[in-house]
């Protein structure tokens, strides 16, 4: 039983969120609708979207476990700490994420140098927006992974080390299968808030069709001189996210 | 928690609401809607105008001037518009919204920004299309953008830059922290960014001169103060102050 009263705000808060949301559908130029979102621009931005999101969720997982795993299960001096620091991108600005990558991977950051000896050449590049987005998404593989790893608790892994099993086949065998779910969802939440993905790209990676202008940048800057095609754009986002929360949504129920 | 979040949020948003009415000390206030390119002089206008006329505030607001017109056009309450451009000026006339005839102020011409020690040895325009340099330019979407490609066709020189930006601010962004070799920015900018940048002067710029034209906005509450702000932007007063920043006279 939840008190009747509660669906007042409940309904407010809904429609402010949903409503932005009918106002794009109605605003959409519907005449001339598949020719603005198949432009080349268009397709370009689409395209380096997808391709980009789909990187960087790897590299969350990649590197998004192990650093759950460690924050779920270990405990060590200072990482309370350790754990705010790593997802502070969760609640900073993404322009700032961009001016920090900038400061440290751009040609005269902290690591510039070595790079440059190294002939490795990050900005205004593809890896560039990769890294932008593997940033701010991190966190967010963390959290909901870590969250999975706590209420899952460890009483299967410590009978399945009770039997004999090495630490690697647990994780493998024991631990992994168990928090699935929430992985599945945390590289989810990664994937779509790399796709949205707008501050630390426009900041680190700049803006150039077909190499680090993705659907965000795309939609921001040709809404200059042609707001249609910035709406249909927009719808376009708005249906892809859709589309990868239903698909996790139906993954987690089946 | 309860007990405290109501005064909590009540506290965040009153005085902004009060603010909106009255803004700070004045009892009058005047909504000046600027390109971002506008911002030191216009501070300095409006520090002026304050000055002259007691009891007025003038609030300026400061931002892609195609942007300012979007949020002219929903309903936001400019009192006055000076646009980058007169493409951008002419959106506004095209919807109805010019109280008055729109009248030139100012122009600016383009200039290359190379970080400060200019590591690429960049000399002239010409040079902007030497392989393996990194050029960064607006895009043709925005006026600085549309600028740098009519000074390419003229001087006849093929830009192949690394990034097309969305602002001036993103174009001098770049080039400040060294990621680009060069960009194509306004005189004015190089101008205000002092020593963060270097700026070369080239002979093909005074091809394309880009005109800032100002209006009132109609359905002013203020028409008549916004006239007095705009005489005084065309005045004595605003053509030093714009003079000192590098703006030329159209």
């Amino acid at each position: 039983m939840i008190p009747r009263w509660i669906y007042a705000p409940a309904a407010l808060g809904a429609a402010f969120v949903l409503l932005p949301l009918v106002a794009i559908v109605a605003r959409v130029d519907w005449t001339g609708f598949l020719g603005l979102i198949t432009s080349q621009a268009s397709q370009d931005a689409l395209w380096l979207s997808l391709r980009t999101s789909a990187v960087s969720t790897v590299l969350c997982v990649l590197f998004g476990t192990p650093m759950a795993v460690v924050l779920a299960r270990t405990s060590f001096p200072g990482q309370g700490v350790l754990r705010s620091l790593v997802l502070l991108p969760l609640v900073l600005p993404p322009v700032v994420g961009g001016i920090a990558l900038l400061y440290t991977f751009g040609r005269r950051g902290l690591l510039g140098h070595e790079l440059d000896v190294l002939g490795i050449q990050v900005a205004f590049s593809t890896t560039a927006v990769v890294m932008a987005q593997t940033f701010v998404a991190l966190p967010f593989l963390v959290v909901s992974l870590e969250g999975a790893l706590r209420t899952g608790g460890r009483r299967y892994e410590v009978v399945a080390a009770s039997l004999g099993a090495g630490p690697t086949t647990v994780f493998r065998r024991v631990t992994l299968p168990l928090v699935l779910p929430g992985l599945l969802s945390g590289a989810v939440l990664a994937f779509a808030r790399s796709l949205g993905e707008f501050g630390a790209t426009i900041t680190f990676a700049g803006s150039l069709q077909g190499v680090t202008r993705t659907l965000p940048l795309e939609i921001y800057q040709i809404r200059e001189t042609d707001v249609d095609a910035a709406v249909a754009l927009s719808l376009v986002l708005v249906v892809v996210a859709v589309l990868v929360i239903g698909l996790a949504r139906q993954g987690r129920a089946g | 928690m309860r007990k405290l979040l109501l005064p909590a949020v009540l506290a965040l948003v009153l005085p902004a609401a009060a603010c909106g009415d009255h803004g700070g000390s004045g009892d009058t206030t005047l909504t000046v809607y600027a390109a971002a390119s506008l911002t030191a002089t216009f501070e300095q206008i409006a520090q002026e105008f304050e000055a002259e006329h007691d009891g007025v505030d003038v609030r300026l607001s400061f931002g892609g001037s195609s942007d300012l017109v979007a949020q002219i056009e929903n309903g936001a309450p400019a009192d006055v518009f000076a646009s980058a451009d007169t493409a951008t000026m002419d959106r506004l006339v095209a919807a109805g919204l010019d109280g008055a005839d729109p009248q030139d102020f100012a122009t600016n011409v383009l200039e290359i920004a190379t970080p400060p020690d200019n590591p690429a040895h960049v000399q002239s325009f010409q040079d902007l299309a030497k392989p393996g340099l990194k050029v960064v330019v607006c895009a043709p979407e925005v006026p600085c953008g549309a600028a740098a490609q009519q000074v390419a066709a003229r001087a006849g020189v093929t830009l192949h830059p690394v990034s097309e930006e969305q602002s001036v601010t993103d174009v001098l962004g770049k080039v400040a922290s060294g990621e680009a070799d060069a960009g194509l920015v306004y005189v004015t900018d190089v101008r205000a960014a002092a020593d963060r940048v270097h700026g070369i002067e080239f002979p093909e710029s005074g091809d394309v001169v880009n005109t800032y034209p100002i209006a009132p906005v109609a359905g002013t509450d203020e028409p008549a103060l916004a006239r007095e702000f705009i005489e005084m932007v065309l005045g004595d007063t605003g053509r030093q102050i714009l003079r000192d920043a590098g703006f030329g006279s159209p």
